[in-house]
């Protein structure tokens, strides 16, 4: 198969073939096999129930899925430009502290902020019983019981998803050069003009990339919208499949959905590439950063303090409670171990793939081995529905073929790959492929070329350049991968809900499962597991963010 | 030795494996905690081993539709007449012919191929708060539609089999397009989107969200039952209502069982059938879960006789799954959530 006999740092060409660019192509083809897959129904399905999703459902589905997007976009500007302002501009009691505070939310899956809040804001829960029999006034409680809809389900997601604009809007404050600020300045602007017309124009691609992230969580989400009956095109794909047995309908639902996603992704895609233009190269000033004492200085705090209490603090404290006193905790820990394992598992498959990539593409470079790459970072945006809606469809065809050729040998008829941990691992690395591959990347990014020459002119061959090089450099990076991917395997539902083979249970499927037979309270134990695990890479990233 | 005999040999110790004592493989949507008490017993009895596994009916059922012949189960258990006939429609059970079954359970509560059989009872009644609700004021599921009960009663979503067997039974009673027209009338009479569970629903109206609820009675025994003060109170607030004893009768629905088509253990499947419709296993429902049996002479218990006697819909329970689909697309249509 080899198509080129050119060698080494071919660029724009098809390089030699070998095992690492094999990988690479394999590894690319994984994560497009589900989009193929679905986005081939519309072409050749014939859906039983379009019609019906056409008259009735579609519109509410679209409606549905805008209106959150919207409502979480809002949402997640609102807490996160001024905790980030804030953070970036002043000094003030606390401020160390609260910059990392603010990220803690990140550690809860939106659906586990779903449960805790429903199960408190309940009508007949103690707190409005309490409320009341206080005499309340009406409007206050309204709101709470209300809590699952569409804008409680915003609100949620929102509380969740702003750390996302707050890390990329404090990163674009802090590189703006204070010279620009001070220009300003000397020019006779106020503080609050420079803010509106210097410093928040010059961010917005930062803020605009991290908005865009959060609405792609949003399109997304499962597990939120499904457990406040919000009908959204994830809720609505798995709804289509299992409730009208239509597969077809459902990967239909899904291209409309992945139709969605792309132009998200290019939108992103853009913005970030302006964050580059946008953050000058010029020589950098500190900051002048106000010193806030007094009342000023509450307010910073108590805005600071607001999104952590509400999105990490109050939910957690509520969840130990109901942990403590109420749940019952028999079997949670061996659910614990299988989840852990199978999160295990994946994350060093998923790991390993990535590395295979980024290092085709640094000893390979060529346009060829970067779109690949590119093309598999997508795979993040994929919803866990339509991965798993796209897996499920071709592994059961293939199954049905291995039957036909195994049967005339005796072999009775099985489920070989759609009913097993291989096909979930496979869809965890089509969807996580991408979070792997950029902590590489940007770990060996900061390896230059210059050193691996130096490496081959000391005498060291290929692989003694990564085994001496490579590898002490490059440990913090691998290690961050596969956390992050092992957390992101433990907290992912719906692909885990649809995939899982028989009778095995996961941490967050046991919560959903618990949770939707209105077990809110046996839900925490599954649930705080979940946070406790998500919270060890929010403190890494920061400490990787804080020692840049 | 080759590859081949290799493979021919651990099909064999496979089957064997098998072979060995009797047992029977059971895929039950009913819950763990509600069914294993009552297969101990039977194992104890009959000296048979019984394997279950417990999860979602839909995820059950397409997982013995994806195993095929090789399907372990011999036993589907549902909650709901519905999903045993999307099971027979999708070639997963077989006909079982038993003069035992086929004398002892109803003809309406089981399917009329003798593909599933009902093997308890649940009825949807209306309940009301006693407070603000007179009885008198009751009727039928069609008058809930009237004007004067706007914005105040509460039921659970659409994506409730429950639901969707009520509105199926609806259909067959009362035709298609006036069934719409009442889902229409009842989505602007509920109190509040549809949330949550049945138990939910007799909760806010207890606590005055709304005034009447549609639900299963099993959970309204349930609270009567609990070793809980406030849920004993709430029950005391609320009255049952048995709707159309002038006509056809109330909503019931079945839990029930079917034995799959590619089962390789039918007389120990039939077995185990005939166990759960014996006194002791229909007594244990009735006790424990507050269900109704659906075989004569076996007493309620005390909760739920208390709830009175009343008149059930005869409808043959196979409508329910026939009028399913019809049913939650027409539900769609109405706006119910």
């Amino acid at each position: 198969m080899a198509v080129s006999s050119k060698k080494y740092h071919t660029t724009g060409r098809f390089p030699r073939f070998n095992g690492l660019l094999f990988t690479t192509f394999i590894a690319a083809s994984f994560v497009a096999l589900p989009i193929i897959v679905v986005c081939s129904f519309v072409i050749f399905g014939d859906s039983d129930s379009w019609d019906h999703l056409l008259d009735t459902l579609l519109s509410r589905y679209a409606f549905n899925s805008l209106v959150l997007s919207v409502l979480v976009a809002i949402g997640v500007m609102s807490l996160g430009i001024p905790t980030a302002w804030i953070i970036s501009f002043y000094r003030f009691k606390g401020r160390n502290l609260l910059s990392w505070l603010l990220l803690l939310p990140m550690a809860y899956p939106a659906y586990i902020l779903a449960y805790t809040y429903t199960g408190v804001l309940e009508y007949s829960s103690p707190l409005l019983t309490w409320m009341r029999n206080i005499d309340a006034p009406n409007w206050s409680m309204a709101a709470f019981l209300n809590i699952r809809s569409l804008p409680g389900a915003a609100v949620m997601l929102s509380l969740v998803l702003y750390p996302y604009v707050y890390l990329l809007a404090r990163a674009a404050f802090m590189d703006q050069s204070a010279n620009l600020m001070e220009a300003a300045y000397t020019l006779g602007q106020n503080r609050r003009r420079v803010l509106f017309r210097i410093v928040i124009p010059m961010a917005r691609p930062a803020i605009a990339a991290g908005t865009l992230l959060a609405v792609m969580e949003t399109l997304a989400d499962f597990g939120t919208v499904q457990f406040f009956g919000v009908q959204t095109f994830t809720t609505g794909i798995v709804r289509t499949y299992y409730g009208f047995g239509d597969t077809v309908g459902a990967a239909q639902l899904s291209t409309l959905l992945l139709t969605c996603v792309f132009f998200l992704v290019v939108f992103e895609k853009t913005s970030r590439n302006k964050v580059q233009y946008y953050s000058d190269r010029l020589r950098k000033l500190n900051h002048t950063s106000v010193i806030l004492t007094g009342t000023q200085c509450k307010i910073a705090q108590i805005i600071c303090v607001m999104p952590i209490f509400f999105g990490f603090l109050l939910p957690t404290i509520i969840l130990t409670y109901w942990a403590i006193f109420f749940a019952e905790l028999q079997s949670m820990w061996s659910l614990a171990a299988s989840s852990f394992m199978l999160a295990g598992l994946s994350s060093v498959i998923i790991v390993s793939v990535a590395l295979t990539i980024c290092y085709a593409n640094r000893l390979y470079p060529s346009n060829w081995v970067s779109s690949l790459l590119t093309f598999v970072g997508l795979g993040y945006a994929l919803p866990g529905v339509v991965v798993a809606i796209g897996v499920l469809i071709p592994f059961g065809l293939l199954d049905n073929f291995i039957g036909d050729i195994l049967e005339p040998f005796g072999i009775p008829p099985s489920l070989w790959l759609s009913g097993t941990l291989g096909a979930l691992i496979f869809a965890y690395l089509v969807r996580f492929l991408a979070i792997a591959t950029g902590n590489l990347n940007s770990g060996l990014s900061r390896i230059g070329p210059s050193i691996d020459h130096s490496g081959r002119l000391l005498g060291l061959s290929q692989f003694g350049v990564v085994s001496r090089i490579h590898v002490p450099l490059m440990k913090g990076s691998v290690f961050t991968g596969v956390l992050v991917c092992f957390v992101d395997i433990v907290k992912e539902l719906p692909a885990t809900l649809i995939l899982r083979p028989f009778d095995f249970n996961t941490l967050a499927v046991k919560a959903f499962e618990l949770a939707e037979d209105e077990r809110l309270i046996d839900a925490s134990v599954p649930s705080l597991m979940i946070v406790m695990v998500s919270l060890l890479p929010v403190i890494w990233l920061n400490r990787s963010v804080a020692g840049r | 030795m080759s590859f081949f005999s290799w493979v021919k040999a651990l099909v064999i110790a496979c089957v064997a494996g098998q072979a060995l004592g009797s047992e029977v493989n059971v895929y039950s949507s009913r819950k763990d905690a509600l069914i294993a008490p009552l297969l101990v017993r039977f194992s104890q009895a009959t000296g048979i081993e019984v394997n279950l596994i417990t999860g979602k009916a839909d995820t059950l059922l397409s997982r013995i539709k994806a195993e095929g012949k090789a399907t372990p189960a011999d036993i589907f258990i549902t909650v709901d007449a519905g999903r045993l006939h999307r099971a027979k429609e999708a070639g997963a059970l077989q006909s079982i012919d038993n003069s035992i079954l086929n004398s002892k359970i109803p003809s309406h509560l089981r399917d009329v191929d003798n593909q599933w059989f009902g093997l308890t009872v649940r009825a949807r009644p209306i309940f009301y708060a006693k407070d603000r609700v007179s009885p008198s004021d009751l009727s039928t599921y069609e008058a809930l539609t009237e004007t004067k009960w706007r914005k105040r009663i509460c039921i659970r979503s659409s994506a409730s089999i429950y639901n969707q067997s009520l509105v199926a039974s609806m259909i067959e009673a009362n035709g298609e397009k006036r069934t719409l027209g009442w889902a229409k009338g009842l989505v602007k009479n509920l109190a509040r989107k549809p949330t949550g569970g049945d138990t939910d629903q007799l909760r806010a109206t207890a606590a005055g969200q709304c005034d009447l609820a549609i639900a299963n009675t099993y959970y309204f025994g349930r609270l009567i039952d609990s070793p809980k003060e406030e849920n004993q109170i709430l029950a005391s607030k609320l009255g049952v209502f048995w709707p159309n004893q002038a006509d056809r009768g109330a909503h019931v629905n079945v839990s029930g069982v079917g034995v799959t088509r590619y089962s390789k253990n039918l007389d120990e499947a039939i077995k185990l059938i005939q166990f759960m419709i014996s006194t002791e296993a229909q007594a244990y429902y009735a006790e424990i879960n507050h269900e109704y049996p659906v075989v004569e002479g076996v007493s309620l218990s005390k909760t739920i006789g208390g709830l009175g006697d009343f008149k059930s819909d005869s409808l043959n329970l196979s409508a329910l799954g026939v009028n399913n689909t019809d049913a939650v697309k027409l539900m769609d249509r109405a706006g119910w959530q």
